[in-house]
């Protein structure tokens, strides 16, 4: 039932998903899903409460297969690869699709630590190379003005917005090339809403970046496509600006002026 | 309805009323254990307090009608067994919370182990004790060899795994699933995410766990009677007999000769103010790293 709005013949395609199709066990939570999500954008998928945006969002990873009853079928296609079938090993897709969660989750060690863990995982490098990367991360989510002078202090004794863009400096300092955002801000107050989405605006200049959220405004501030779903399926997908001033279906329009959902 | 009519409102008053006799009640529960605490430590210690002295380290157990003496050998065997079960419990416990909590967290085999280890956890400690005597007596054919401080200190790691196990698995079940998807969404692989976040998340808690553990071994008497037997000389080897700090307080304090009963008193002071100083120190990590 999708409705495309758009030519996206100028955009590089970064990840291709074909045909996919989410169990829970044996409800199916994504009906024959297809979407092409383009490279150095931001793509939003928005939709109430249950219609799989957060299960598309955790299959382009793969944190799905943390659970044993969650299974997806079809095609993701990343690097010239199907994601869901290849020999890929997990742990480098992952490394190379980064993600950041609804709920702040620094890990329990200090700010400094919360940062190099990720980056150690896959490049050996001097002590100076590192303070290096750590305040690159933290200089592009915006935090680095905010902690540099407590660096050794644990992740835990930040706010929860600091919280959460201490999240993204540590997803971004492994030099991802994806980053998904999965509600980022819904447990934020304005203020800390307002630094996570200026920065989510600059870092698609070197990163795609999809992110899920509630908020239509946010939507249509920080996203240049926007994919509404309902019931796990895909119901239009177009640029953020025309699907937000002209949807081209009735039920996208509906959700947006808030009559539904 | 005001609040005149609210504070009127019989079913207010009923809340009321019930808040205030279940107080009571909760107080008169707290007064009610402690005076039975109270009562033990004061025994303890108005008839203990006198044994306490530099021999109580220095000298070994005395014979019968003998003046003097001390506990030295039942300190040192208590120690040495109390060591080795600790060594031999933490990794196998602390691996198998580990596959519980992080590998298996709901399937058949992992319900049915947990099931086994609630049963253990309970297991009368004498029937543990005359387990390890039959298999080092007719399985291992050890016969009069049976008794040994091995076989006393396999006893009390039997007694100890469980706790081990079970506290591991509770804690890492505390480790919310959002850190683990954190740290694997980084390219974290599963088994450095449980060393490296899991571990750290969970460590109070499973540290705590084996203090407590090794707290409860150091005081069972039953497991010990039938395995490391008692030892009336100084000796540090754990192929032989050994003596135990309750062992020999069942023994001393059991007999008519007051030397001995002076030094069960002694012993049992060592014992309580061991126990006690774990759980200080637990409670203080346990607060500290919270």
């Amino acid at each position: 039932m999708l409705t495309s709005t758009v030519n996206m013949a100028h955009e590089t395609p970064k990840l291709s998903i074909q045909n996919l199709n989410f169990f829970y066990g044996q409800f199916k939570a994504l009906k024959d899903v297809s979407l092409v999500i383009p490279e150095k954008k931001v793509t939003a998928f928005i939709g109430p409460s249950g219609c799989g945006k957060s299960t598309l969002l955790r299959t382009l990873n793969r944190m799905f297969e943390l659970y044993p009853e969650q299974r997806a079928e079809g095609e993701i296609m990343f690097g010239g690869e199907n994601i869901l079938q290849s020999k890929l090993d997990i742990a480098i897709l992952r490394a190379k699709i980064g993600m950041v969660f609804q709920k702040p989750t620094p890990f329990p060690m200090s700010i400094y630590e919360n940062i190099a863990f990720g980056v150690r995982l896959f490049e050996k490098m001097s002590k100076g190379e590192m303070d290096e990367r750590v305040e690159w991360a933290l200089q592009k989510s915006a935090l680095w003005g905010e902690v540099k002078d407590k660096l050794h202090q644990s992740g835990n004794s930040l706010s929860g917005g600091q919280q959460q863009r201490l999240c993204i400096a540590r997803a971004i300092a492994v030099k991802p090339e994806v980053l998904l955002l999965d509600e980022p801000c819904s447990a934020l107050d304005p203020i800390s809403t307002a630094k996570v989405e200026e920065l989510i605006v600059e870092l698609k200049e070197d990163y795609t970046v999809v992110i899920v959220t509630h908020n239509m405004q946010q939507a249509a501030r920080v996203s240049d496509y926007t994919t509404y779903m309902y019931l796990g399926e895909m119901v239009e997908f177009g640029e953020t600006r025309q699907m937000f001033m002209k949807p081209a279906r009735q039920e996208t329009e509906d959700y947006i002026t808030g009559r539904f959902g | 309805m005001n609040i005149q009519e609210l504070m009127a409102n019989p079913l207010y008053r009923r809340r009321k009323w019930t808040n205030r006799v279940m107080l009571v009640l909760a107080g008169l529960a707290i007064v009610v254990g402690l005076f039975w605490l109270s009562w033990i430590m004061w025994t303890l210690f108005s008839k203990g307090l006198a044994a306490l002295s530099p021999s109580l380290f220095t000298e070994i157990t005395p014979p019968a009608g003998e003046t003097g003496g001390g506990l030295a050998n039942a300190i040192l065997g208590s120690v040495l067994m109390v060591a080795v079960a600790t060594m031999m419990t933490t990794p196998i416990g602390i691996l198998a919370g580990t596959y519980l909590a992080e590998y298996a967290r709901n399937n058949t085999l992992s319900k049915i182990v947990r099931f086994i280890n609630d049963i253990l956890l309970s297991a009368p400690s004498i029937v543990v004790g005359m387990f390890v005597f039959l298999v080092a007596y007719y399985g291992l054919g050890l016969r009069q060899n049976a008794y040994s401080g091995w076989a006393g200190a396999f006893a009390l790691a039997i007694i100890m795994l469980p706790v081990v196990v079970r506290t591991t698995d509770d804690m890492l079940k505390l480790v919310p699933n959002t850190l683990r998807e954190a740290a694997v969404a980084l390219g974290t692989p599963y088994w450095k995410m449980i060393f490296t976040i899991g571990y750290r998340a969970a460590r109070t808690g499973m540290l705590t766990g084996l203090l407590l553990g090794v707290a409860r071994i150091f005081g069972e008497t039953a497991p010990l009677l039938f395995t490391a037997f008692g030892n009336n000389f100084w000796s540090s080897n754990l192929s032989e007999r050994m003596a135990s700090l309750p062992q020999v307080i069942n023994q001393f304090g059991l007999s008519p000769d007051e030397n001995w009963n002076q030094l069960a008193w002694g012993g049992a002071i060592l014992i309580t103010l061991l126990v006690l100083f774990i759980n200080i120190v637990t409670r203080w990590y346990a607060s500290k790293h919270d």
